[in-house]
């Protein structure tokens, strides 16, 4: 199609939506414009572990894409516009600058996919007082327990939240005997304290635990299996365990481990059987729709990375809905009160907890292909709601951000 | 409606002795099939293949045909009900989930979720008359009894959207709870009861004015709240009472439509998700999608009879000869 063409088309479409808001004749003259910002960093390059994943370099931002589109759909008939400012830093560029700068133009909203330093940074910038920030990539568990911000929400879940789905699961299955094996990296060891918590919380032992201190990764050297199916085999010669659940959030060795263990045992944890927000093999609760449009406009399949931002843009759009307002103290009002329900493919409403910021929401539990089961499980009883069994509930932080 | 019942009466007359009075059509998502199910004996007759991923069914004006909304296969099948084979497909556009027949029985109007789309499809020269843009996620289809309207529901739009039928053009929109499934008029036009799966509720919307004269909750004792998802919406003939299919919360909500409240909750099997009634409205039918049966409902004594397994993961379900 020529650039001609194109344009021509752009104004059919154009003038259709123009035609379409004339005769539904509710909408106010001009759309009320909803900037909102998505503020990440550029990432070192990053090779998938195995060829068949892609490589891929808008997660997130896609995500974000996703939920403008669905706002505006929504908007077109209630009269308001989102748009998506995307900034991705560079190394010399400072994020408290960039954020200024955007704050300085109108921008209220802003989703974040950095470092928790970071993020809290920007939080307490003086000029973010008025802003509201939706953190979309920090699993920190400190941010929901001591770290909160008034003005800082989470769509993404903590290690908590998937940890204890995890071991709910694993409570159904009575795998109760665990073999934990802790990367090196801080984010390893994050996910094997909460996989500890998790244990405690919910009654399982954890019989053995190793840490990882091996270099794996020979899958492109000749013959490089060798080692691993070596290593793997010795590593894990320990006393009898049920899962072996390991914490290797890099995506560095863990799948080395699956079939090359001493025992028959399976694998899960960040690799093997996965707890996770968001996963392509995930069909149910109308969710089939919703991977399609996605794997259609940008030809991969959506991370949890894609959909916490997405999270974040339809809460936004949500709330700029019901409250006919794209005033941010107006929609934190509304996002954390007991009105907000967010429709979100996973069979039950998700909405914030007002204590820490922190969106309660079913995690899946996953193997490569399918979908396996979905947290909280069946008798895990709340008082409130069932998905607080999931990660910190309000008597275990110290926060209080209403 | 009417019509639809003098011609069951008809067919009745005509019936030698034992014969069947009606016929349930249940389609089953997973199973690919549809199951017949006798009405009076509630015995299952006949287990007919179809399509990948049946969902939406709807009965023919002259009651000769079923309209199956078969999903994975991008069009309709129609299911011709003397042989119960296939006749004809008919084009749908992408993924077609729910269809509504309009009153005069020529145009069928299909949800396409993937496209955002609703389809306007003539059924005599078996052709796609128009397609409309509606939300994302197109899916509940409820056109009024007077001919008049098609209200249509987007699931992530959260909105009714009003489509006039002789311009086919959106006239309206009025914003409902969360993931609205399902729109069902009252009999006299006036109304239209749209439910909204995730939010838990029925918006009963005033027509003439488009606007929502009340929202319906609902409160089971013992019950969690979120598996509260109302679907499915069944009025009678005479417009007194609302029947709500509740989802995970395996009841149907019995409703007063002058008061709005709930009268009874009828205990019936997992994930209830569509309704239909018996044509003297004796009976009441729903597909119960994860316990994988059909339970019949006493109208007048509001208890459940019996339950019948059906196919795997049943979705649809009509009345008809």
């Amino acid at each position: 199609m020529n650039p001609a063409m194109s344009r021509s088309s752009d104004w059919i479409r154009i003038l259709a939506s123009l035609s379409l808001i004339l005769s539904i004749g509710l909408v106010r003259a001009e759309p009320l414009s909803i900037p909102i910002g998505l503020i990440s960093a550029e990432r070192a390059e990053y090779i998938p572990l195995s060829s068949l994943e892609p490589r891929i370099e808008d997660e997130g931002l896609e995500g974000a894409r996703q939920g403008i589109l669905d706002n505006n759909t929504t908007g077109r008939f209630t009269g308001q516009s989102f748009d998506l400012l995307p900034v991705t830093l560079t190394s010399d560029q400072s994020p408290s600058d960039v954020v200024r700068d955007l704050i300085q133009r109108g921008v209220r909203l802003f989703l974040v996919d950095l470092p928790a330093a970071d993020l809290l940074e920007l939080a307490d910038l003086p000029e973010a007082g008025d802003a509201l920030l939706f953190n979309i990539g920090a699993m920190d568990d400190d941010l929901r327990t001591q770290g909160c911000r008034s003005n800082l929400l989470h769509t993404v879940p903590s290690r908590a939240m998937r940890a204890d789905a995890l071991a709910q699961y694993l409570a159904w299955k009575r795998w109760m005997r665990w073999f934990l094996v802790v990367g090196p990296l801080p984010e390893d060891r994050a996910f094997g304290a909460a996989i500890e918590r998790a244990a405690k919380r919910f009654g399982a032992k954890i019989v053995v635990q190793k840490p990882w201190t091996f270099k794996a990764g020979a899958s492109r050297t000749d013959s490089g299996h060798f080692n691993e199916q070596q290593l793997a085999n010795s590593f894990t010669q320990v006393e009898d365990y049920d899962i072996l659940l390991v914490a290797d959030e890099a995506d560095a060795f863990g799948a080395y481990l699956n079939y090359r263990t001493y025992r028959p045992r399976p694998i899960g944890g960040t690799q093997g059987l996965v707890a996770t927000a968001w996963s392509g093999v995930t069909e149910q609760w109308g969710a089939t729709q919703f991977q399609r449009r996605f794997l259609e406009r940008t030809g991969r399949f959506m991370t949890p990375r894609d959909y916490a931002a997405w999270l974040a843009v339809r809460s936004i759009g949500e709330a700029a809905t019901r409250t006919q307002t794209g005033e941010v103290s107006r929609l934190r009002q509304y996002l954390l009160g007991p009105d907000f329900k967010l429709a979100a493919f996973k069979g039950v409403p998700l909405s914030f907890r007002d204590w820490n910021g922190q969106m309660r929401q079913p995690i899946l539990i996953v193997s490569p292909r399918i979908l396996v089961s979905v947290s909280p499980q069946e008798g895990f009883l709340h008082q409130f709601s069932t998905l607080d069994t999931l990660g910190y509930d309000r008597p275990e932080t110290e926060c209080s951000i209403r | 409606m009417h019509h639809l019942r003098t011609a069951l009466l008809g067919v009745c007359l005509l019936s030698p002795l034992g014969a069947h009075a009606y016929s349930v059509y249940v389609s089953s998502e997973k199973d690919n099939s549809i199951t017949v199910v006798d009405g009076e004996t509630l015995e299952v007759r006949q287990v007919v293949p179809v399509g990948q991923r049946p969902r939406g069914i709807a009965l023919s004006k002259d009651g000769e045909s079923l309209y199956v909304c078969t999903s994975d296969e991008d069009h309709i099948e129609v299911l011709d009900l003397k042989s119960l084979k296939v006749d004809h497909t008919l084009p749908s556009g992408p993924d077609p989930e729910l269809l509504a027949l309009g009153p005069q029985g020529r145009f069928l109007y299909v949800a396409n979720e993937d496209d955002n789309m609703v389809t306007v499809v003539d059924v005599d020269k078996r052709t796609k008359v128009i397609e409309i843009q509606v939300g994302v996620e197109p899916e509940g289809m409820g056109v009024s009894p007077d001919g008049k309207w098609l209200v249509n529901t987007s699931e992530t739009t959260n909105m009714a959207h009003f489509i006039d039928l002789s311009t086919h053009e959106v006239v309206g929109n009025v914003l409902v709870d969360q993931r609205p499934r399902v729109a069902q008029f009252t009999p006299d036009s006036r109304q239209v009861w749209v439910s909204s799966e995730i939010g838990g509720t029925v918006s009963v919307i005033d027509v003439a004015k488009r606007e929502k004269v009340h929202v319906i909750t609902f409160a089971i004792p013992g019950m969690r709240k979120e598996l509260i998802q109302p679907v499915g919406i069944r009025i009678t003939d005479d417009g007194s009472r609302a029947f709500i299919a509740l989802g995970p919360a395996a009841r149907v909500a019995v409703v007063d439509t002058k008061t709005f409240e709930v009268e009874k909750y009828l205990l019936v099997g997992q994930r209830v998700w569509n309704l239909a009634f018996a044509p003297d409205q004796s009976r009441m039918f729903t597909t119960n999608g994860v316990s994988n049966d059909m339970s019949v409902v006493d109208m007048e004594r509001l208890k459940v009879l019996k339950s019948i397994p059906v196919g795997r993961l049943p979705w649809g379900v009509v009345v008809g000869p």
